[in-house]
């Protein structure tokens, strides 16, 4: 049967000022997994809020048809008492209560008018069974990793009789395990007859598990792509996405010239006190000058913990032992600022959480961290200030009317431009970039790559953290794998294959 | 044709202008229609030269403990402690001065250092053993107010003798020895104001017209020059016309402008603001959150030391009543200034209008008799109205 469970219509939903959607068409049928990629901004998330009743009737203009009759959703509980259920990236759920309490927050079971909670417990363990989730109901969400906590969700919303589950970037965070895992619980929730819209930039998942592929490109449908039929090549969805042939996704470097270790950790060991157990064991890395250094490693390798104890160590961890040298010279950095005096500096994994002043604007952000280079007397020079953030604005093609545009305004990838901006301002000997492309439209990610490659031909190093394999592979001149606080491999790019890294990755 | 073309880009700025502005605009208008509504209720008693002095006198020691509790709510921390804190140092400094014949000078840069004390103590507890602000700043208040009363258990009240003590809330700077029929020193001191604003304004308008920035029509720029310089005249001249400028608003002139400038042009306001906006954004680019934070801890209680001068100063005596309230007048005032409850947001001059408002409305009843319990009340509606207000501008 292939009638469709969803028809969304000739939908067109201004802002001021942006026409978000403009007359998109989209079209699932009944049990399939349908994707749903596009650049950042081209209106992907928008058109699912319009379909939840996010953004309610009569706000946009075009129908909804829901199997087969036009829908009018005012609030998101109109949608999910149809059966449409959407799972957001920032997970929605209470971190400090038991994953029973969650699978049931909002639609509790009631027994007259109070919970019953055996028959919740009852239910919850059944919806776990069913996400394949090994794990005590009565157990904190917070105490579960982030892939066990998208299971979760997912367990809620079969709990609430899910007939259409619409995920966005269920994958974004997970690595490389737990999103082969989800993706099988997607298959199999197929089988039982659930419909999935799947929000992704991951190209790779798409091609293995979409039915149908749509593309969105500036708020517009560009093509709906029937997988079922042939073989979907990635390039083809990226041509739609950008508009444009894009035959490399990794820009090349010219030289490859390396000058002596700029960084160097020896034995570096780190223990967290709220985990109560060593994060980091005996870790031994270094950069070159003009090198770019790939840390693969699986969500939970340590690697961000990696990157904070060596910046200064803000989260407070215990540094166990090891030494970290600078240009030869062994160093101790007691907060990111002394860190930062000496050459360091670090794009975070978590821009809008701990990277950027969202409030501020781009001038406010660029400079941030070396107002020092801008002091005259007590005072900060304006001018000048305005003109370096000026020039990097036009420099590094940062996309804003102008540099006192608030951050929180700006798309990711532009963010992410910001980010880097403030720390070329700051003008480092090693830049630690902690998966500088998440959430970044492929046009952006290629803007971003041009961009290391020049900061190293200028003699910088670069150690760059990633969990997508194919960008460590295409970016790095070495790679290091981590697991479970350990490095487990090293070895030039020219040697690393997707298998070997991985399974050096999977290693304890 | 083209002249009326001009005018409907002109309306069409003034709107967008009002639009993007309405908080503060919002905040301007209630201050005018406050001391409408009391002028028109007191049958322009609330207006005249003499209540405007008592009303800079009596805003002072609140305008200047708001300054102080603005920076602690941009970096999101509250001090619920200023209030005793600042009748604890009043009395300290009454007690230093009449028990101990201590210089009256000597005794306020004592009390201030007293104030420092404080500060660190409250910022230490904050920043190193990481008990929240809160509650620190609430166990503050229960011991200074104790403190408060211990030092003033077996005098009670203690009357202050010293004159240069007491003109800081009672004086007026001093004039020229020529009679001209007003205060010539302090239509003087409008003039260079006058001055001083057009200079500074103009050379920020050429500066953002030189890199392309967005900046407010000449019509409109011209008018709101005017406007000011007219606010500045005016007030200056029902000073003048009266003893001159008081004391106090040299004083909370001083604080004000070191204030703005700390916040607006140095590398510890933009830390501030970063901390208010995101900390730990603001830690990993290398600014030290621990040691800002303590600066406003410090900062907030020697401000609430100088609010404790100030009002001995007003009542010529320290009483053990004094600093009842105080912290709700300065959070109030922050928050009226437009201090987003969420923090990162807020300017002092702003606060000042804000502490205006909250004074205006203690002037303006008190002249009306009305009885301090309505006061409060009051207060609090007029309060939460512009947190409500605050809340929904900034949602959009």
């Amino acid at each position: 049967m292939s009638d469709y469970i969803l028809e969304m219509k000739q939908i067109t939903k201004e802002f001021p000022g942006v026409k978000a959607l403009d007359n998109v068409n989209f079209k699932v049928k009944r049990g399939e997994i349908h994707c749903l990629v596009g650049e950042n901004g081209a209106g992907k998330s928008t058109l699912m809020k319009v379909l939840s009743g996010v953004y309610p009737y009569g706000t946009y203009s075009g129908d909804i048809m829901y199997n087969g009759e036009v829908q009018k959703f005012k609030q998101i509980s109109d949608s999910e008492s149809k059966g449409i259920v959407i799972i957001y990236q920032e997970l929605a759920l209470v971190q400090e209560l038991s994953l029973y309490e969650n699978i049931f927050f909002g639609h509790e079971i009631l027994k007259g008018r109070s919970i019953d909670w055996n028959e919740t417990i009852v239910r919850a363990t059944e919806m776990l069974k069913k996400v394949k989730l090994k794990a005590d109901p009565s157990m904190k969400v917070k105490d579960l990793g982030v892939g066990n906590q998208q299971l979760v969700e997912i367990a809620k919303a079969l709990s609430k009789d899910v007939k259409l589950l619409i995920l966005d970037e269920p994958t974004a965070s997970l690595n490389e395990d737990d999103s082969q895992n989800l993706l099988n619980l997607i298959r199999e929730l197929k089988e039982q007859g659930v419909t999935c819209i799947m929000i992704s930039h991951k190209l790779r998942e798409i091609t293995a598990i979409a039915d149908t592929i749509t593309v969105l490109r500036d708020g517009s449908t560009i093509c709906s792509l029937d997988a079922t039929e042939r073989r979907i090549e990635e390039a083809e969805i990226i041509k739609h996405m950008v508009g444009r042939e894009m035959d490399n996704i990794y820009p090349k470097r010219e030289k490859r010239e390396f000058g002596d270790i700029a960084l160097e950790l020896k034995d570096w060991s780190v223990f967290d006190p709220i985990k109560n157990r060593e994060i980091l064991h005996k870790v031994n890395v270094n950069v070159r000058k003009g090198e770019i250094v790939g840390i693969q490693g699986l969500m939970g390798a340590g690697r961000t913990e990696l990157a904070m104890s060596i910046f200064g160590n803000p989260t407070g961890y215990k540094l166990t032992g090891g030494e970290l040298y600078l240009d030869g010279k062994e160093v101790h950095f007691r907060n990111p600022k002394e860190a930062i005096k000496k050459g360091l500096a670090y794009v975070t994994e978590d821009r809008k959480g701990n990277g950027l002043i969202l409030m501020q604007d781009i001038r406010y952000n660029t400079t941030i961290a070396n107002l020092e280079a801008l002091v005259q007397g007590l005072a900060i020079n304006e001018n000048e200030e305005i003109k370096v953030a000026n020039s990097y604005k036009d420099s590094i093609n940062i996309k804003a009317p102008s540099i006192e545009q608030k951050v929180g305004n700006l798309s990711g990838g532009n963010q992410q431009k910001v980010q880097i901006a403030k720390w070329m301002f700051a003008q480092p000997k090693v830049l630690i970039l902690d998966e500088p492309t998440r959430g970044i439209d492929v046009g952006a990610k290629y803007e971003i790559y041009s961009l290391m490659n020049k900061l190293v031909a200028e003699g910088m190093s670069i150690i760059m953290i990633s969990s997508e394999l194919p960008e460590v592979l295409g970016m790095s001149d070495r790679l290091y794998v981590m697991s479970e606080g350990s490095i487990t491999g090293e070895m030039l790019v020219e040697d690393a294959t997707e298998e070997k890294v991985m399974a050096m990755a999977v290693k304890s | 044709m083209g002249n009326k073309k001009q005018n409907v880009g002109l309306v069409r700025e003034i709107i967008t202008m009002a639009k993007t502005n309405i908080r503060d605009y919002m905040m301007y208008i209630t201050l005018v229609c406050i001391m409408l509504f009391f002028a028109i209720q007191t049958d322009g008693g609330f207006l005249q030269a003499r209540n405007i002095t008592n009303l800079i006198n009596q805003a002072g020691y609140v305008a200047v403990m708001a300054i102080g509790m603005t920076v602690i709510l941009i970096i999101v921390h509250i001090d619920l402690s200023v209030g005793y804190v600042a009748g604890f140092c009043g009395a300290v400094a009454a007690i230093l001065m009449t028990k101990y014949n201590v210089n009256e000078w000597i005794a306020i840069l004592i009390v201030l250092g007293l104030g420092l004390l404080i500060g660190l103590y409250q910022g230490l507890l904050v920043t190193k053993v990481g008990v929240p602000a809160f509650v620190t700043t609430l166990a503050g208040m229960f011991i200074f107010r104790g403190l408060l009363n211990l030092s003033l258990q077996k005098t009670g009240t203690i009357i202050i003798p010293n004159k240069g003590f007491n003109a800081l809330s009672n004086g007026f700077i001093p004039d020229l020895p020529i009679d001209v029929g007003f205060h010539m020193v302090t239509m003087i001191i409008a003039v260079v104001l006058v001055g001083i604003l057009i200079f500074t304004q103009t050379k920020n308008r050429k500066n953002k017209l030189k890199y392309d920035f967005e900046v407010p029509s000449t019509p409109i720029f011209v008018f709101k020059l005017v406007a000011m310089s007219a606010i500045i005249l005016g007030i200056m001249w029902v000073l003048a016309s009266n003893q001159g400028v008081p004391w106090t608003a040299v004083i909370v002139g001083v604080v004000l402008v070191v204030y703005n400038y700390m916040l607006n042009k140095t590398k510890l306001g933009r830390a501030i603001y970063g901390i208010g906006g995101n900390a730990q954004a603001a830690e990993l680019s290398g600014i030290n959150v621990k040691r800002v934070t303590l600066f406003a801890f410090c900062s907030v209680s020697v401000m609430a030391a100088l609010g404790g001068v100030l009002y001995t100063s007003r009542l010529q005596s320290a009483t053990p009543t004094a600093g009842t309230a105080f912290e709700m007048d300065a959070i109030a005032s922050s928050y009226i200034g437009g201090v987003a409850v969420s923090g990162g947001v807020g300017r002092v001059t702003n606060t000042i209008i804000g502490a205006l408002v909250i004074m205006s409305l203690t002037n303006g009843m008190n002249l009306m008799g009305i009885d301090i319990s309505y006061q409060y009340m009051v207060k609090g509606i007029i309060f939460i109205i512009a947190v409500a207000f605050d809340v929904r501008t900034r949602k959009k």
